[in-house]
């Protein structure tokens, strides 16, 4: 389908067309805080509150299909024990999400896709419809431009650029041509706009460059290969606080716990899994006392090659970091920064 | 719209299995015989795991330690050392549990036919190398000369002494055992289980090593399969790991780009031995 056009002053009518038609999730700012304006991904209420010229969302959008804390099945106990099966499958659109979670969300998909596909997760994303918007901003530790996350051509249902003027839209399946047509009013996009979306999208490429690796992206499992022993993960790891925090804001960490918990009837309950960080220090502990990465250094660095190198050879074929910066932007002892650890290890190997 | 319907049985819905026999091993070690509610076999090999779930407790990867049989029963040993084996100790015959698996890799039933095979197993290293060592003895003619090496750090933490009996009776096989702290009444061999090499003897060119026990015996037990000469493609070990979900996604089993509920729990040596954190 050839681009579309949305003028600005369309955008309010199709927010709320699709407020009236689906949940819908966007972008809203959360106003100041210490490290500067603050998003996050909610539920649209109105038009006004959809924010599209945000720099980058507290947390990505990976709670809409991998929640924080989600029912695998309930059941009951006593003398007739039964499970029943919880099938998430609530529809919804999710509107403006940057190139780079963008990226995260298809290798997502590869991941709980891959061997024994995880029904839960690709019931949610089966009905979740993703709009995405390319950046007006850079938030100041992002590097998504050295991830080759600057600009995508697939994983999203429509893809919106903000020419200033309009936005022009790429349809990017089937949903999001359905979506556009019964929901909004578009034009087809003129060849000028068209050349303007291209200038746009490279400008957006250039203002991702500000800060990034110094060294090609496809070259990190081999430097991680060389790194094994590098002083630079113990130096970073003995201010590491082992909270967590690089593993909760990360689009690509998926570590999940699983647990019971129980109605106070004691008969019923369900069985829950909920997000997990490898940084966390009893991630690796088994019931004997064993923990097989027992150190903050063991777990500080699987998270790099985890990232850097199993991901990459494992499902993906792809290094698993999109460049968003979330973790360095919230880790308080800042050592979870990978442009630093990268270039760094580079350094240090050059 | 349309959406993708769940799979008809989500992987995390166990099925259910009732138990049939426990017995009594050590003080903290019980045997659960049990078999699936349906009747239909369990259909593993030996080596492999099964995630048992207690509902309102939990689950917890466990070792099967039978072989496949004729019957459709199987096996579980299980220490009573967390929240979820502390409750399976409660548990009476005809209570029900449940059951996901069988999963992961399984020891080289195969590949070792023909061969001679040393078993070497530390403590309740026993309980998962018990389904390999008994598939043999099934199958005795099948394979060639059978060496068992069993350590345990007292003797009131040997487990399956009937068995162990029964091996240290048999002219097919030899049975070797070790205690490292004896009590007044061992007058077996007393020291760590890698003192028991020397009075070994095996034709590197024909014998695989197949080891399970406490993470620290590895690298010792290795280092003297390896000076008796078995190459590393033949030495084969289970390793323990936390496991959440038993299908390569949770991450907490990961060795390097290996996930041990998958990849293992039995890995051949030559495949791991370079792993940093395997070892």
């Amino acid at each position: 389908m050839a681009l579309q056009i949305i003028e600005k002053s369309d955008l309010a009518f199709f927010v709320q067309n699709l407020m009236d038609h689906f949940q819908l999730e966007g972008v809203q700012s959360k106003g100041q805080s210490v490290y500067g304006q603050a998003f996050f991904y909610g539920t649209i209420r109105s038009p006004a509150e959809l924010c599209l010229d945000f720099d980058c969302t507290v947390m990505p959008p990976k709670k809409y299909f991998l929640p924080p804390q989600e029912a695998l099945f309930r059941f009951q106990t006593g003398p007739s024990p039964a499970c029943f099966e919880c099938r998430p499958n609530k529809p919804l659109v999710i509107f403006g999400i940057h190139p780079y979670d963008l990226k995260a969300i298809s290798q997502m998909d590869r991941v709980f896709a891959a061997g024994t596909p995880d029904p839960h997760y690709l019931a949610r994303r089966e009905a979740t419809i993703l709009i995405g918007i390319d950046p007006t901003h850079v938030a100041p530790r992002s590097f998504w431009a050295s991830m080759e996350a600057a600009v995508v051509s697939s994983g999203f249902d429509l893809m919106m650029t903000d020419l200033g003027a309009n936005y022009i839209v790429e349809t990017g399946s089937e949903k999001g041509k359905a979506l556009l047509g019964d929901y909004a009013k578009v034009r087809p996009a003129t060849s000028d706009e068209v050349r303007q979306r291209v200038s746009q999208r490279s400008h957006i490429a250039d203002m991702g460059q500000k800060r990034g690796l110094t060294f090609p992206k496809r070259e990190i499992p081999i430097l991680l290969q060389h790194s094994l022993t590098s002083p630079l993960w113990e130096e970073n790891a003995t201010k590491c606080l082992s909270c967590g925090t690089c593993n909760l804001v990360c689009p690509t960490c998926y570590c999940f716990d699983v647990w019971d918990d129980m109605e106070l009837n004691l008969t019923q309950g369900q069985r829950l899994r909920r997000w997990d960080g490898c940084l966390l220090s009893d991630f690796a502990r088994v019931a004997t006392g064993e923990n097989f990465r027992g150190t903050r250094t063991s777990r500080y660095r699987h998270r790099f090659y985890r990232k850097g190198q199993y991901l990459f050879f494992g499902i993906l074929d792809d290094v698993a970091c999109v460049g968003c910066g979330r973790c360095a932007a919230f880790c308080l002892p800042d050592i979870a920064d990978p442009v630093e650890v990268f270039n760094r290890l580079k350094e240090k190997l050059n | 719209m349309k959406y993708q319907p769940l799979a008809d049985i989500s992987p995390y819905l166990p099925q259910w299995a009732e138990i049939s026999r426990i017995q009594k091993l050590t003080e903290s070690e019980r045997l659960f015989e049990m078999h699936l509610a349906d009747g239909e076999p369990l259909g593993h090999k030996p080596g492999q795991f099964i995630e048992l779930s207690l509902l309102g407790i939990g689950e917890a990867p466990i070792s099967i330690s039978s072989p496949p049989g004729v019957e459709n029963s199987f096996e579980l040993a299980v220490r009573k050392v967390g929240n979820l084996t502390s409750a399976m100790h409660r548990l009476k015959v005809g209570d029900r549990v449940g059951i996901r698996g069988p999963f992961g890799t399984h020891f080289p039933v195969d590949e070792t036919q023909g061969k001679d095979i040393l078993f070497v197993a530390g403590g309740i290293g026993l309980v998962p190398l018990r389904s390999f060592i008994k598939f043999v003895l099934e199958h005795r003619r099948d394979y060639g000369e059978v060496t068992i090496l069993f350590g345990a750090r007292n003797p009131s933490e040997q487990l399956f002494l009937d068995e162990l009996e029964d091996w240290r009776r048999r002219d097919d096989l030899r049975y070797l055992e070790s205690v490292d702290r004896p009590d007044p009444n061992w007058t077996g061999h007393v020291g760590v289980i890698t003192t028991l090499f020397p009075y070994i003897h095996v034709d590197p060119s024909k014998t695989y090593c197949v080891v399970v026990g406490p993470p620290v015996m590895y690298r010792f037990v290795i280092v003297e399969a390896k000076a008796k000469g078995i190459p590393d493609t033949h030495i084969f070990l289970s390793l323990e790991r936390r496991m959440k979900c038993g299908l390569g996604k949770c991450g907490h089993c990961q060795i390097n780009h290996l996930y041990v509920c998958q990849d293992g729990p039995v890995f051949r040596y030559s495949d791991i031995f370079d792993l940093e954190e395997a070892l």
